[in-house]
């Protein structure tokens, strides 16, 4: 068997809509800086490097070369993983490999993106297929538009339900000092905001964010000398099946997440994910998200998420709280965006979460969302698995 | 540790232009080779890791792209951007990390779906050098007179490396092209940015390759030769081509350590039967040859001049022809670990070399003019 690993420091920049003030070399350092004071490390403790974003957005090819200066990969191994939405998880997986495999003991694991270098739509656009997909399915926002009114039209939520997500996280997210949406938002006001794609509102939508994040990994041999609280991983899950968004039949499931997540209980012997989870950062692009994915994860019936939510079960004083970092509708630089859910999960392990700390977390979840409706999922523990 | 070895490879017929595949199907084939070869299914896959670039495909999220014809529905997978020799090191540690016993590991591109100067300019900072419209040949024309200046390297002795790989690739029945050169063929051809000229410079080529990495019980179940990953490491220098000595390769020498020391090699020299080496451009044959320890710094001229790295020679250098004999930039790297793999078996048909390979070396790289090196060691036990 491979070796037990855990993160034992992490890093964010300040996320915000236009860092004119660094380029992205420097945003990145920012984040390593921050994730080495963090764990009391040095660069020059660290083993190898692992960075993602994604190329069209900055348009810069080979960004593990050109990102040296910012990294401090110079003269170690660096490798970069990327699979859209979900290369920060995607990052997260990686590195908790390759430091189980043994063949690192301390490693630094980078997600970043400078969004408001790019035209991300006119990205997202070629991730389509050229002849079969690209005319149809525009952007991100499309799909998820069709995700949302098939929702509702099977199980009868409502625009209310979803904006009750919106409104949640963005609470949230006034706690959280990284966050770059840090405003409370009314039911009202995401239900008047501007309309996308229909049902889908402004509100109800990701923000496009520069930001980087750092997490470092250790090995069981040293992870305890490095903190006293590591956050463990205990298992990491993801299904990418689907390649043509003509693929999917039922947009009121995201059938990766229901694939993952039967995967991940399975390994981890768990029968209850409510009852059992302390905190879960969900990769949430948009409210429905909120409601649709949380019974994937098998929180809850199908059909049954709204209430769920209007219960309050997912607040920050409910039975499982969500993204108390305000997730993704408040904080979206999409390469770093799965690996800062994993960087929250990792605070709250270790009780360093401030005023978005939830008490006593042993066992949380961070989730990716990306590509074709790809889902990560990745949980973290406070005890070293057996 | 445990310990992981490759059970099965395939690759594609490489060409300048594969109009009848589309990117999926063309790793297909691959795939479906690679899983023949080792004698198991698609069941047989615990996961996936696919390697690919957004830049040369012209598409976001490029794995997108593969993944169905690479097996991933319903399995955990990953995607790697950069050389296959990367990918594969990924596709290794999620075997030795103990969650999988079998990664299939997937690297294709299709050079004649985009433009190599744009592309490779693209690596180019935005605001400082991209504009001065550097790409991935003048860059490396700048590497090669670099290295030719400070050790006296001549442009015949680099023409050497061309006549040599385009030779062998002749006989590679996978290769984009092979051709009989003379070293004045070489000197004659079209000079491109000085002093490369058009024989110096390795093809764009469209392809595909797979190959099957399994743990040790896993591999011995399935192969009765599974080949050893017993050496890797790699190593990224400094971005800025001004921050660098071009005429040296301190990743790669740095690489080539770690890769010796894990897999106990002392004498790069006596203990290497075949090496398959990134030769992108004729001269990084030599410079490269020098990083791994081959000969001494500004020997590589006389290391090729003295025909130990011929196919009959003591330490052959590229018996399938390299990359001169095909390109597909992504995969190029994975191709070379499959070619030792064949070598290595004995199973590499008219590009097998004269003698017992008991242990091969494979570079792969990522950057402009090698700025991060991947070395692998490959052996029977």
């Amino acid at each position: 068997m491979g070796k037990r690993v855990a993160i034992v420091g992490t890093g964010q920049t300040n996320h915000c809509s236009i860092r004119r003030d660094v380029n992205g070399q420097e945003l990145i350092r920012e984040a390593v800086t921050r994730a080495l004071a963090d764990a009391e490390l040095t660069i020059k403790d660290i083993d190898g490097v692992v960075i993602g974003n994604m190329d069209h957005f900055e348009s810069i090819n080979y960004v593990d070369c050109w990102s040296i200066d910012g990294t401090g990969g110079y003269m170690k191994p660096v490798i970069k993983l990327t699979t859209g939405g979900t290369t920060g998880t995607t990052l997260a997986i990686g590195g908790y490999h390759m430091v189980a495999s043994g063949m690192f003991e301390k490693l630094l694991v980078i997600g970043w993106e400078k969004n408001s270098e790019s035209d991300t739509t006119g990205a997202i656009n070629t991730a389509t297929d050229p002849f079969i997909d690209r005319a149809v399915f525009g952007g991100a926002v499309s799909g998820l538009a069709l995700d949302a009114h098939k929702y509702m039209d099977k199980y009868g939520a409502t625009v209310k339900d979803a904006a009750r997500v919106t409104v949640r996280d963005r609470k949230n997210a006034c706690n959280n000092p990284h966050a770059h949406l840090r405003e409370e938002v009314s039911i009202e006001d995401v239900m008047q905001s501007d309309l996308l794609s229909d049902p889908i509102r402004l509100l109800d939508m990701c923000p496009r964010s520069d930001g980087a994040c750092a997490i470092i990994y250790a090995s069981e041999d040293v992870a305890e000398k490095i903190t006293p609280q590591p956050a463990w991983v205990l298992g990491a899950v993801n299904r990418h099946s689907v390649n043509d968004f003509t693929e999917i039949t039922d947009n009121s499931t995201l059938d990766s997440m229901v694939e993952a997540s039967a995967e991940l209980w399975q390994k981890l012997g768990v029968k209850e994910p409510l009852k059992e989870l302390d905190v879960v950062e969900l990769y949430q692009p948009f409210s429905w998200a909120g409601l649709i994915w949380i019974e994937d994860l098998g929180l809850c019936k199908k059909g049954e998420a709204a209430q769920l939510i209007w219960d309050g079960v997912t607040d920050m004083d409910g039975e499982l709280p969500f993204n108390p970092s305000g997730s993704v509708c408040a904080t979206n630089p999409i390469g770093a965006t799965g690996l800062i859910r994993c960087a929250e999960i990792a605070l709250q392990i270790q009780g360093k979460a401030g005023a978005r700390q939830v008490p006593d977390v042993n066992f949380a979840l961070a989730t990716g969302f990306g590509g074709c409706y790809w889902t990560d999922l990745v949980a973290f523990g406070s005890k070293k698995p057996e | 540790m445990d310990k992981a070895a490759i059970v099965g490879v395939g690759q594609t017929k490489h060409a300048a232009r594969r109009k009848e595949v589309s990117y999926g199907e063309m790793v297909y084939e691959a795939v479906i080779a690679a899983l023949e070869d080792a004698g198991i299914g698609m069941d047989d896959i615990d996961n996936v890791i696919t390697t690919s670039n957004d830049f040369w495909d012209g598409r976001t999220i490029s794995c997108m792209a593969t993944s169905d014809a690479s097996g991933v529905p319903g399995k955990n997978t990953s995607c790697v951007e950069g050389d296959g020799t990367f990918g594969a090191f990924y596709g290794m540690t999620r075997v030795l990390s103990g969650s999988y016993d079998t990664t299939l590991v997937t690297a294709y591109s299709k050079g004649s779906e985009g433009v190599s100067p744009i592309i490779s300019n693209a690596a180019f900072d935005p605001i400082l050098s991209r504009e001065l419209g550097l790409d991935m040949v003048s860059a490396c024309a700048l590497q090669a007179r670099s290295y030719m200046d400070r050790y006296g390297i001549t442009e015949e002795e680099i023409a050497q490396v061309s006549v040599k790989n385009h030779g062998n690739a002749l006989h590679n029945p996978n290769a984009h092209m092979g051709l009989d050169l003379t070293v004045e063929d070489v000197m004659q051809s079209r000079q491109v940015a000085s002093p490369l000229k058009l024989y110096d410079i390795s093809p764009i080529s469209d392809g595909a390759c797979a190959i099957v990495i399994a743990n040790e019980k896993r591999a011995k179940q399935i192969s009765n030769q599974p080949v050893w990953l017993n050496g890797v490491s790699f190593c990224a220098d400094a971005y800025s081509l001004g921050d660098r000595d071009l005429f040296e390769c301190q990743a790669l020498e740095k690489a080539a350590r770690g890769a010796y020391k894990m897999a106990g090699i002392q004498d790069p020299t006596k203990e290497i039967d075949i090496a398959e080496i990134y030769d992108a451009f004729s001269y990084q044959e030599l410079l490269w040859s020098e990083g791994l320890g081959f000969c001494e710094k500004g020997a590589g001229g006389k290391l090729v001049t003295s025909g130990a790295t011929a196919k009959d020679g003591s330490l052959p250098i590229n018996p399938s022809g390299g990359l001169m004999g095909a390109h597909p930039v992504i995969a190029a790297g994975l191709i070379r670990m499959v070619e030792a793999v064949y070598q290595l078996r004995g199973e590499a048909g008219e590009t097998q070399v004269n003698k017992q390979v008991n242990t091969a070396l494979v570079q792969g790289l990522n950057g402009v003019c090698g700025q991060s090196h991947c070395v692998w060691i490959l052996g029977r036990d």
